[in-house]
This record gives structure tokens, sequence and C-alpha cells, in this order.
């Protein structure tokens, strides 16, 4: 018997996606390890976004199989399967009539936690991703972009899921709030270890945060690299990333954890 | 004043028949909403369903109203008594500002926002009752402001088939020709129209999502 701990958390067999007669995904199979942080890198259009959406089946694919933990995770409870997923969209996506401890509370709430858990898992929660107290009794408006993501990332955390999807969860921001809170999501990261899928269509930020990079262009997987074996591939594809994002890339990749 | 005398003389026929006129105004709304508010939901939810449920209701608006109550009249439980004939006239009048609204309303909150709470495994039902009814509600809300306004005239047509409410005294003024009595009809229903604008109005500035 192979032990938990090697196999798989996520697992796609097959899988292809089409949608009015459009091939949006094309034969992917793809593994990601426990605690690892894969990026899906490629640029719009070319199926990262539905790859993650696969995930926690906010998309069914339309032949192949996506495991989750070895399970099929078109079977069972979807509402389940979710609530063990954290989802952080860009610009949030936080709930506009909700105060910031009910948005990072929502998964606890609907979970029916004690409502005193909830606050103080929420005031936990704003620690860890360096808010404010203060700032619980806030609305997302009256928030900047970055705290807002901060919020977003808390929300996902709430329960504590196992898996993390992130879909451009930094790419709104201004450069030096996208720095920080990369630099944040990495030391978050080491304490947490979750298992992350992160999409990006920055070269910059998938060499930065990606244990592996899986590069996807118009539907399909190009390759998964790691981030040094990115810079020097002579793959195509990734060629033309770096060429494009031109210098300076080796110290994203150099983070000292690959 | 002669009206106002007028009005003062008879204050406890006017209140009676405003409080008639209360009466049908606020059952036909509550009966338009309860059936508007989810029928909007359901063609905010299935597009296929949005242009014929809106084309009935449009249709149904158009019927004029002295003849609409007309047709009903001898419809059999109904016709018995006229005020229920006259909720069913004001209800399906006011059922097209209270559908579209809510359509509009639930079409207007953010998919990206409707997707993160169902990404996080909100169930249908908790996503419409606590993100999509919540955020669309001043729109909605409007759309019933909109709806009491016109039921709060069109409730004076129903004295003509005795269903009583402030249009007695309109009816009665013109058969008399005595401006008085036109206005003593025509006043509270005005101020009712207004007072009813207002109330919903400041709810709907209370309830809109910050």
């Amino acid at each position: 018997m192979q032990s938990g701990h090697e196999s798989p958390v996520i697992e796609f067999h097959d899988v292809s996606y089409r949608v009015d007669g459009t091939q949006v995904l094309a034969d992917l199979s793809l593994q990601v390890a426990s605690g690892e942080t894969l990026v899906l890198l490629g640029r719009s259009g070319s199926g990262k976004t539905t790859t993650l959406k696969l995930i926690n089946r906010l998309v069914s694919p339309t032949s192949g199989e996506i495991l989750v933990n070895g399970v099929p995770n078109g079977q069972g409870d979807i509402i389940r399967l979710r609530r063990g997923i954290g989802y952080v969209i860009q610009d949030a996506g936080l709930f506009p009539h909700f105060t910031v401890e009910r948005n990072i509370g929502l998964v606890p709430r609907i979970e029916s936690w004690p409502a005193r858990k909830i606050r103080a898992r929420a005031q936990e929660l704003m620690q860890l991703v360096g808010l404010p107290p203060e700032m619980a009794s806030r609305y997302p408006h009256q928030l900047s972009g970055g705290q807002r993501q901060r919020v977003g990332v808390a929300r996902a955390l709430a329960a504590d899921p196992a898996i993390l999807l992130m879909d451009e969860p930094f790419a709104a921001l201004d450069p030096l709030t996208r720095d920080e809170l990369q630099r944040e999501f990495l030391l978050l990261q080491q304490r947490l270890h979750k298992t992350v899928v992160f999409v990006t269509h920055d070269l910059r930020e998938a060499l930065r945060l990606g244990s592996r990079i899986a590069l996807m262009e118009a539907g399909k997987l190009v390759t998964v690299l790691s981030p040094k074996e990115f810079l020097k591939s002579k793959d195509r594809w990734a060629e033309a990333y770096v060429r494009a994002f031109g210098d300076g890339l080796e110290s994203a990749a150099d983070r000292g954890s690959s | 004043m002669n009206v106002i005398r007028f009005i003062m003389q008879n204050h406890a026929q006017v209140l009676e028949l405003t409080l008639e006129h209360l009466w049908l105004v606020g059952v036909s709304t509550a009966f338009a909403m309860l059936i508007g508010i989810p029928l909007g939901v359901v063609i905010s939810h299935r597009p296929r369903l949005n242009k014929p449920v809106l084309a009935g209701a449009n249709i149904i608006q158009t019927i004029p109203s002295l003849a609409l109550f007309g047709f009903l009249l001898p419809v059999p439980w109904l016709g018995e008594r006229s005020d229920r004939l006259a909720i069913l006239a004001l209800t399906l009048y006011a059922l097209l500002p209270i559908i579209r609204n809510t359509h509009t309303g639930i079409c207007g909150v953010d998919p990206a926002v409707v997707e993160a709470g169902r990404g996080m495994g909100l169930t249908e039902s908790q996503l419409l009752f606590q993100v999509e009814l919540p955020l669309a509600v001043s729109v909605i809300l409007s759309g019933v402001r909109v709806a009491v306004v016109i039921s709060v005239g069109l409730a004076t047509i129903a004295a003509a088939i005795g269903a009583g409410g402030l249009g007695e005294f309109i009816f009665r003024g013109l058969a008399m020709v005595d401006d008085r009595v036109i206005l003593a009809g025509a006043i509270p229903a005005a101020i009712l129209a207004l007072a009813a604008d207002l109330g919903v109005g400041w709810l709907e500035r209370r309830l809109r999502p910050r």
C-alpha cells in the first residue's frame, strides 16, 4: 500500500473540457503533491482558470476525471468538497454587504460553528494575514486593494482547508503591495504547508512562489518544471516567456527552497 | 377652504374609505411581492423564461384597468365580492415592476461575488438568501415603490365595481358635479401615494448594501 504522504492530493486524468464546440482544455494530466505550490502559468485563454475551477467543481469536465484526496470530485457532496478547499480570486470577491469579520467567518458560519469560536478564528486569521483588529467591523469598500486581498486569503483559510486555490489573487494590486503580499504568502506557506494551486500570467510571480510551474498554452499543458529548470528550459513557450519578462528573473527563482 | 371643511365634516367616512384604500393597496402589493419576487428570481436564474414572463406581465399592464375589472366580474368566486376582484386586478398590475426590478437587481450582482460564494461551498439557497437578495434588495424595493404608487392611483377605479376606497368620493363627486367631493377622494389618495413613495424610499435607502 502507498502511504498517504506520497500520494498526490490532486490528480487530473486525461481531462478535457469543451463548451459550445470550443475546446477549452485538452487531455490534461497533472498531479499536485501535498504541501507544494503548483503555479499554473499561461496567458488569458490558455485554460489555467478553467483548470483551477475543475478542482472545486465550479466547472465539470467533458471527459476525464479529477481526483481530490484520491476520490473523484464529481462523486459525492460537491458542497462538502468546496468547503474543504479554500478559494481566493482576483480582487478577492468579498461580499460587499458583509463586514471584514463576517466575510472571514463565512465558511465557519455556514458550517454552524458557535459564534464565539467564529469570532476568535476571525481575529486569529486577521492577525495571521497582517490586518489590524480594528478592521473587523469595516466593509470591503472601505479597504485598500491589498487589504481586501488579505481578507480574501483569511476567508479562504477560515475552516483550515488543506487545499488552497488562488486565481490571480495579486494581479490587480500595485507593484509594491503585490511584492509585499507575495513575500507574506511565502512566509505563510512556510508555516501552513497548504497544497496550493496558484494561477498567474506573471512569470516573475510564478518563479517566486511556485515549487513547480505548469505552463499552459491554448488549452494544453506544455510542460511542468521547477523554477530553476524553467529558466534553463529549451521549450519554445518557456523560452518565449523568459524572453518576454527579460532580465533579473534568476533572483525571483532563487528563494532557496528548491 | 370648502374642501377642507367638507373633509372635516365627513372625517369619519374619509378615514373609513382611506383605510379601505390602504387595505386594497396593501394586500395586493403583498400578493404581488409574494408572486413577483420569486418569479423575478426564477427568470434571473433561467434566462430562457425571462422573455415570456416579462412579456406576460407587460401584456397585463396594457389592459385598460376599467376593462380588467369588468372582465373579472363574472368569474365565480371572485365576482361575489368586489374587493377580492379589485385585489386580484391590482396584484396583476403590480407584478411587472416587481418582477422586472427583481430580475434587474439580481442580474446586477457582481458575478465574481456569486462565484466566490459558490466556490467557498455556499448552497444555491444560501447564495440566494445571503448574497443575491441582500445585494438586490434596494433595486427590488424601488420596483415595489413604483408598484405601490401605481396601485394607489388604480385603486380609486376599484370603486367603479363597488370595491370601496377613496374612489367612492371621486365617482360620487363626478356624478354630483361637486369638486369638493371629488377632491375629498383625490387629496387623501395623493397623500397616500406620496407617503408610500417616501416610506418605501426610506426603506430602500436603509436596506441598501453599503
